[in-house]
């Protein structure tokens, strides 16, 4: 009888919080399902026992801010068959790509007392910046059942069904009115990536933009509402550079509102 | 005279990424390093500039697996410059987000990162073929921990409902049943699972530690109260910067804390549990007793147990913040900045958690300070290996490695937290 090859999967993690592959681990309902239908092959924060690869399907959380980072990701391109990056820090750079509009060094000197004992790249950035991303899931966090998606897709043979529109079509979906007409609370969700399942409007606060810019967004025309209710300058500068500060459209538009 | 290294280059179920060096000379450790070698982040760098208000979900992408600690102590920081007092019900629902996050971060240490050490399985999933129950068990409830912090904060990582003076929105009363039915199984499960971690086999391995943590005075430590130590510290938080001080090593990006005149401190579910005992709930005290604790644990293996307890203590409480729950006519108290210094420690899983900010009259972060638990506990993991290792140095090799990893993983360590992983390497000089 011929053996079916159970796919393996890698976890890869570079300058992160840990948050994205801990999602898979917040799985609970799903995680013995999953490890029954590939073989989780090299995920160091969940298991000691790692084999070797090449691997099927790689998960690379995390962005690219040393130069032996900057070498490594390189090798786990050659050793995986699909790559696929999860979170803001994969995608975008994350948070710490705040350091690409500063000089970094001055970084290392406020929070290390020696710092010629730290090496780092100037810049902190996304995985595609340095090697071909089969895919790419976005949020801070990423969504657990998006990431569910992912891997079935894989082992489907199919592409992921993850659904590149607005915060806003969320809402609707969802049912919440408008913060933005009804309460006018300031909200990047019309700007803002799907994903999340629109959780702050219905928690009365603002999408503060976790999934990064969606498909043509349309920055500048949000940007002048927020002025009209009244929102200062420095803070649309600030709204803009979060998470996903490094995103191009997210950083033209913060950099618009450079003083 | 013989040398050995121990070496890990990459250390498993911890949370980011560290390595581990031994050197021995003969029977004797000449060198240990618990090597830190998550690339920095920088965070202190560039809260510098952003508002007040930001500080909790800037905070929070510091680690996935404790963000809730990393909002309570910025908002409590904030409050604390602005003389703001935040009480009642929103009080509660600080406790019970933290006894979620508790619950969360525990069950996944105890079930999936620590006890595979216990019964010889590398990871959980594996551990799962022969204990399938046990493992069900243990994910349903860490399930539990995460629809606390979900329900409440918006979603499991990075919840997005907290604020500085309170929340966004508030639940009502009726909205918590369904949750209170979840949490009333989380807890007999937690009474099992505190059966089950008291027969693992422990090693003989106890030391003198000194132990700090937050203590109130009428409860279990979450957000409020003295820091606090067996050896004689007991000063408020304000004072934290006086008492401890944090080096820069070569070998790690993480900084290493130590007290100013007595160095080493051991901080975490041990340290809470040996100077808290008394505000247990009798329930979770009375589990502890049988589980063969007494109200001082000095073995750092056994902190299985201890965290086990504390998960039983967080879903006992956790149903006692929801049946007092009154909906509060506000979300949260209104904010009314000011420049000064704002300071809170606050019970991270892993211990305790200080922030401090120097805020501006342009209501804008000038300075920001935060030390994580994983980098104070790293002189006394340190020293632990240094003990260990003499102590069962005719261990075989492999085995050896595997227990100095496990000695490590005593302590939960969050990495990612800490720099902001682990690879053991023992070195026997030739």
């Amino acid at each position: 009888m011929e053996t079916k090859h159970k796919p393996t999967l890698a976890v890869w993690k570079f300058a992160s919080c840990d948050g994205c592959q801990l999602s898979l681990l917040d799985c609970e309902d799903e995680l013995l399902a999953v490890a029954s239908e590939i073989e989780i092959a090299n995920f160091p924060e969940a298991s000691r026992a790692v084999a070797r690869g090449p691997y099927d399907l790689s998960l690379v959380e995390g962005s690219i801010t040393t130069p032996h980072d900057a070498e490594r990701i390189h090798h786990i391109r050659r050793i995986s068959k699909f790559v696929v990056t999860i979170g803001a820090c994969a995608t975008a750079g994350g948070i710490q790509a705040l350091r690409n509009f500063k000089d970094v060094k001055e970084f290392i000197a406020i929070v290390y007392a020696t710092p010629k004992y730290i090496e780092v790249l100037n810049k902190s950035t996304p995985i595609s910046d340095h090697i071909f991303v089969d895919f790419e899931l976005h949020g801070c966090p990423i969504n657990k059942h998006q990431l569910l998606e992912v891997i079935s897709a894989y082992l489907h043979e199919r592409k992921p069904n993850v659904s590149p529109h607005s915060v806003c079509m969320e809402c609707k979906l969802r049912g919440t009115p408008c913060v933005m007409v009804t309460q006018h609370i300031p909200c990047l969700g019309p700007v803002t990536h799907a994903g999340c399942g629109a959780i702050c409007p219905a928690y009365s606060r603002g999408c503060y933009g976790c999934f990064g810019p969606k498909e043509t967004p349309n920055t500048v025309s949000l940007s002048d509402r927020w002025q009209q209710l009244a929102v200062s300058r420095p803070d649309i500068m600030r709204v803009f550079r979060g998470f996903n500060a490094y995103a191009e459209p997210f950083r033209k538009e913060s950099e618009a509102y450079e003083e | 005279m013989k040398n050995k290294t121990i070496k890990v280059d990459y250390l498993a179920r911890v949370e980011g990424e560290g390595a581990l060096y031994v050197k021995m000379r003969g029977d004797k450790v000449v060198d240990v390093k618990l090597k830190i070698i998550e690339p920095p982040r920088f965070f202190e760098a560039f809260m510098r500039g952003r508002k007040f208000s930001e500080a909790p979900d800037i905070a929070a992408r510091i680690c996935g697996i404790c963000p809730v600690a990393y909002q309570m102590s910025a908002v409590h920081a904030m409050e604390n410059a602005f003389g703001m007092v935040v009480d009642g019900q929103l009080r509660a629902l600080r406790r019970l987000l933290y006894c979620g996050e508790w619950i969360e971060s525990h069950t996944l240490h105890v079930y999936m990162l620590h006890a595979p050490d216990f019964l010889g399985y590398p990871d959980a999933i594996r551990m799962a073929q022969d204990y399938p129950d046990i493992v069900k068990r243990g994910l349903q409830m860490k399930k539990a921990g995460n629809a606390i912090v979900a329900f409440l904060g918006g979603r499991e990582v990075h919840p997005i409902n907290v604020r500085v003076g309170g929340f966004y929105s508030v639940p009502t009363k009726q909205a918590f049943l369904p949750l209170a039915e979840q949490l009333k199984w989380g807890r007999e499960a937690a009474l099992e699972t505190v059966r089950w971690v008291a027969q693992l086999p422990f090693p003989a391995f106890e030391r003198d530690y000194e132990f700090v943590a937050l203590q109130h005075p009428e409860e279990y430590p979450f957000n409020e109260g003295r820091l606090v130590s067996n050896k004689g510290l007991d000063i408020p938080v304000t004072q934290y910067d006086d008492h401890f001080i944090e080096e820069h090593v070569a070998y790690s990006s993480a900084l290493h804390s130590t007290l100013k005149e007595r160095g080493s401190y051991f901080v975490g579910p041990l340290a809470r549990y040996n100077l808290n005992f008394k505000q247990l709930s009798p329930l979770a005290k009375e589990a502890a007793q049988s589980a063969g604790l007494g109200p001082v644990c000095r073995n750092p293996f056994q902190s299985i147990i201890v965290r086990s307890v504390e998960i039983l203590y967080a879903f006992d409480e956790a149903l006692r913040i929801i049946e007092q729950y009154e909906q509060p006519e506000y979300a949260s108290v209104e904010t009314h900045s000011r420049a000064g210094m704002g300071y809170a420690c606050t019970e991270a899983p892993r211990g305790i958690l200080y922030h401090r900010y120097r805020i501006g009259d342009d209501k804008l972060i000038h300075d920001a300070r935060i030390i994580p638990p994983t980098s104070q506990n790293q002189k006394t993991i340190e020293s632990d290996l240094r003990n260990y290792v003499e102590q069962f140095i005719s261990l075989p090799e492999e085995q050896l490695t595997w227990q100095c990893e496990q000695a490590i993983r005593n302590y939960d360590p969050c990495i990612s937290c800490a720099t902001h992983y682990l690879k053991l390497h023992i070195d026997h000089e030739q």
